[in-house]
C-alpha cells in the first residue's frame, strides 16, 4: 500500500495538487495490516498523520476486512467510496458490511492472489480512475518515477496493470468527492475524562492471566496454508510437528499429523521438511472458498 | 511551490547532503533511519564524497561524531529515541568539547511500555545537555533546519552541537513537496566549516576537552557553554535573514501563525503544529482571535520572542507531546516561568498533554483546548492540567486489563 500511495500520490503532484502521503505500520510481520494516507489538495495541506474521515477508502486484500486491527470501516461514512480488491461481487461486500456508501469492486486477478505483485500500483490506477482528477498520461509518469530502480520491464508491466485497473473504473469516474471541512463553530465535544489515580496491582503494565496468546487467531496472517495427505504421510517420527515453530501441528488418535489452522501462520517449514512430500501449500483463499478446512483424514 | 516529494528522512538525508559533510558515524541497526540509509547508498554510488563509519552503538556514534569535530571536519549523525537515550552519557560529554557537529533525531515515546510512534521525550531528555535544539514541522524545514544548524552550531560565538528533530512517521515517513536548494546556493550560504582554533594534526600536539578537575574550572566551563548556547538566539536570527536572503523562505526562533490580534493561542512544537495551523484557520473562521506559537529553538529557550508575541494574549493552551513524570508537561512549566518575568497582564495558562506515544489530537480537541483556554482567560485562572484523553480510550484499556487479569494479582500471588 505504501506503492500505491506513493504512485498515487506522484500522480496527484504531477497534476498540480499539493499532495502528502505516508505508510503506516507497526510491528513488522507478514499478515501485519499496513495503512497508508494520501491527501491532495489545491490549497496547502496542514492536516497531517491519519485521515479520520476519508473520501476513499481502498482494500486491498479482503481478508483484513474481518481484522479488527485493520479497522478498515473506520472513517466510513454514507458518502465514502470503498474501494475493495476482491473476488467478490461489489453488491455481496455492501449487503456483507451493511454500507450505505457506495463500494466498488476491483476484480483481483486470478493468478495475483497470494502474491499480489501490481497490487500498488493496480490500487493506485483504481483509485486514480475513480477521482477524475489524474490523467492516464500522470499515472503512467508516476508509475515511473515510483519504480525507476525496478528495471523498464517491471515499470511496463505495472504501467499496463495500474491503466487497465484505471480504466476498469470508468463507469464511476468522478464518484469519489471532497467532503466538507470541519467546523470550529459547531463540533462535536471531545468524550475527555480525568483519568483516576488506580493501585499499582492495576495500573502496571503486567499480564496475569496465562496463555492469552490463545486470543490472537494468527492463522489469519496466513497466504497460504500446508495441507497434509494423509495418503501420503507415514507417520514418522513427527518430523513436521517438531519443525513447527508455532508448536500448531499435534498427532490425532490415529498418529497422523494435524494442523490447528487456528493458529499456523502458514510458515510452510513443514511443507520443506516432510520426508514423503505429503504436505502441499496451498493459496488460502482457495480453500476457503471452498469451505474445507483443509483435512483429510 | 514546486519541488521533490520527499520524507522527512529523505530531506534530512538532503541536508546532509548539501551541507556537504565530511564525516557521518552512524550506528546502523534499529532504531536508525533511513537517513542513514540514503546517505550510505549516495556514498556507495559516488554521488556524495563523504566518509560513512557505521559504529556498534549510538554512545559510540556520538563519541565519534565529537572526535571527528574537534578534528575541524564537518561531521553529520542520526539517531532515534531509545538510541538516543543510549547515546546520552556521551551527549552530555561532547557538548562540553564545544565541537560543533549536526545530530538529527526522529522523535519516538520511549519504553516502558513499548511505542514504535512519536512524541517529544527523547528530545526532552537532552534539554539540559548543551546540545542546541531546533525542533520542524515540515520536510521542508528539516532540510532547510539542518543547513541553518551547521552555521549556528560552528559559529565561532556558539560552537556548540545541534540536535534538529523531526517527529517519527509524522515527518520521518512522510512524504510532501520540498524544494531542494542548489549547491552553488547552499555553498554561498554556508561556507566550508572553519575550524578555528580546532585542529588536530600531526607533530602538532594540543589537547581538547581536556579533563579538569575542581569546582572552580567546572563551573567556568560549564557556565561558558551556557553563555555561548544563550548566544545562539541572536546566531540563529541572523542566520535565518541570510538563509531568507538566499532562498525566499523564512525561520523565526518562534513561528508565529496568524497571531495578529490574537486573543489566544496554542503553543506547542513540531509537527502536529501544523494541525494547530489547520485549527487556527478554522477557528478563525468561526470568528476567533487566534494564533498559534511555535518555538522551533527550544535550547537556547526563545524567551524573550515568546514573551514578546504574547503581548496582549489573554490565554493559551500549551500542548505538550511529553510528560515530565511527577511534574507534567515540560513546554508548559518553561513557558509559565517565562511569564514570571512578563511585565503587564499575563495570560493565563492552560496545560494539555496529548498525543503521548503516537495519539492523534483530532481537530474537535483542538477546538474544545481553544474553548478551555478562553474560559480560563474569562475566570482568570488556570485550569488543571489535561491529558488528552477519552472515555472511548479508557474503555479499550479496561478490556485489555480485563484480558491480562490485571486485577488479579493479589489472589494469584
Amino acid at each position: 500500500m505504501k506503492v500505491a500511495s506513493r504512485i498515487l500520490g506522484t500522480a496527484f503532484y504531477i497534476e498540480g495538487f499539493n499532495v502528502q502521503d505516508a505508510p503506516r505500520y507497526g510491528a513488522e510481520r507478514r499478515g501485519a495490516p499496513i495503512f497508508a494516507y494520501v491527501r491532495a489538495s489545491h490549497e496547502s495541506i496542514h492536516e497531517r498523520g491519519i485521515i479520520e474521515d476519508p473520501d476513499l477508502v481502498i482494500v486491498a486484500d479482503d481478508s483484513l476486512v474481518p481484522i479488527p486491527a485493520a479497522g478498515i470501516l473506520s472513517g466510513l461514512t454514507g458518502r465514502t467510496v470503498l474501494l475493495i480488491n476482491t473476488r467478490e461481487d461489489a453488491k455481496v461486500w455492501k449487503e456483507r458490511l451493511n454500507l450505505q456508501g457506495p463500494v466498488v469492486a476491483l476484480p483481483a486477478e486470478a493468478d495475483d492472489y497470494a502474491e499480489l505483485r501490481f497490487i500498488g500500483a493496480r490500487c493506485a490506477g483504481a483509485a486514480a480512475g475513480l477521482l477524475d482528477a489524474i490523467g492516464r498520461n500522470a499515472m503512467e509518469e508516476a508509475i515511473g518515477s515510483e519504480l525507476a530502480g525496478m528495471g523498464s520491464e517491471t515499470v511496463a508491466k505495472n504501467v499496463e496493470m495500474a491503466l487497465a485497473a484505471y480504466d476498469l473504473m470508468k463507469p464511476y469516474e468522478g464518484s469519489v468527492g471532497e467532503g466538507a471541512p470541519h467546523a470550529a463553530r459547531t463540533y462535536k465535544r471531545p468524550d475527555w475524562i480525568d483519568l483516576p489515580s488506580e493501585e499499582t496491582r492495576i495500573s502496571a503494565p503486567d499480564i496475569w492471566q496465562p496463555l492469552t496468546s490463545v486470543q490472537v487467531k494468527t492463522g489469519l496472517w496466513r497466504s497460504e496454508r500446508p495441507v497434509i495427505d494423509t495418503a501420503g504421510c507415514n507417520r514418522c517420527w513427527w518430523i513436521c510437528g517438531s519443525f513447527c515453530p508455532d508448536g500448531a501441528i499435534s498427532l490425532d488418535e490415529k498418529g497422523y499429523p494435524r494442523v490447528d489452522y487456528d493458529f499456523c501462520k502458514g510458515c510452510l517449514i513443514c511443507v520443506a521438511q516432510c520426508p514423503s512430500h505429503a504436505i502441499e501449500a496451498r493459496p488460502e483463499h482457495e480453500d476457503r472458498s471452498a469451505g474445507t478446512r483443509g483435512e483429510r483424514t | 511551490m514546486k519541488g521533490k516529494l520527499l520524507t522527512g528522512n529523505g530531506a534530512a538525508a538532503w541536508g546532509a547532503r548539501l551541507a556537504r559533510a565530511d564525516y557521518i558515524p552512524a550506528f546502523p541497526i534499529t532504531p536508525q533511519t533511513e537517513i542513514i540509509e540514503t546517505l550510505a547508498a549516495w556514498i556507495d554510488e559516488g554521488q556524495v564524497e563523504a566518509r560513512l563509519v557505521t559504529l556498534e552503538s549510538e554512545h559510540s556514534m556520538i563519541t565519534a561524531a565529537g572526535a571527528a569535530a574537534a578534528t575541524g571536519v564537518r561531521v553529520f549523525s542520526a539517531t532515534s529515541s531509545q538510541g538516543l537515550l543510549y547515546g546520552m552519557e556521551m551527549i552530555y560529554t561532547v557538548a562540553g568539547w564545544r565541537a560543533p557537529f549536526v545530530l538529527v533525531n526522529v522523535s519516538r515515546g520511549l519504553a516502558t511500555p513499548l511505542t514504535l510512534e512519536p512524541d517529544h521525550n527523547d528530545i526532552m531528555a537532552t534539554r539540559d545537555s548543551g546540545f542546541l535544539q531546533i525542533h520542524c514541522a515540515t520536510c521542508q524545514e528539516v532540510l532547510d533546519t539542518i543547513l541553518m544548524a551547521y552555521r549556528i552550531a560552528e559559529d565561532k560565538r556558539v560552537r556548540l552541537p545541534v540536535i534538529v528533530n523531526l517527529d517519527g512517521f509524522y515527518l520521518s515517513f512522510t512524504r510532501e513537496p520540498v524544494a531542494i536548494p542548489a549547491e552553488e546556493e547552499v555553498d554561498r550560504f554556508l561556507p566550508p566549516f572553519d575550524p578555528g582554533n580546532i585542529r588536530f594534526r600531526a607533530s602538532a600536539p594540543v589537547s581538547q576537552a581536556s579533563a579538569v578537575l575542581g569546582a572552580a574550572s567546572y563551573s567556568y566551563f560549564r557556565y561558558e557553554t551556557h553563555l555561548a548556547a544563550m548566544q545562539a538566539l541572536a546566531v540563529h536570527d541572523e542566520a535565518a535573514g541570510a538563509f531568507a536572503e538566499i532562498f525566499g523562505r523564512s525561520y523565526e526562533a518562534v513561528e508565529r501563525y496568524r497571531m495578529e490580534e490574537a486573543e489566544f493561542a496554542f503553543v506547542m512544537i513540531g509537527s502536529f503544529a501544523t494541525k494547530a495551523k489547520d485549527a487556527v484557520d478554522r477557528l478563525r473562521a468561526a470568528g476567533w482571535k487566534i494564533g498559534l506559537l511555535r518555538p522551533r529553538v527550544l535550547r537556547p529557550y526563545p524567551k524573550g520572542h515568546l514573551l514578546k508575541a504574547l503581548a496582549g494574549v489573554r490565554g493559551v493552551a500549551v500542548i505538550d507531546q511529553n510528560i515530565s513524570v511527577g511534574r507534567g508537561g515540560v513546554l508548559h512549566t518553561e513557558l509559565a516561568a517565562a511569564l514570571a518575568d512578563m511585565g503587564g497582564r499575563r495570560p493565563v495558562l492552560a496545560s494539555f498533554m496529548g498525543g503521548l506515544g503516537g495519539r492523534d489530537i483530532s481537530p474537535q480537541e483542538f477546538y474544545e483546548m481553544a474553548s478551555v483556554a478562553k474560559k480560563a482567560a474569562e475566570k482568570g485562572e488556570a485550569p488543571p492540567p489535561r491529558l488528552l484523553y477519552t472515555e472511548t480510550e479508557l474503555r479499550e484499556v479496561r478490556r485489555l486489563q480485563a484480558i491480562a487479569r490485571a486485577d488479579q494479582m493479589e489472589e494469584r500471588r
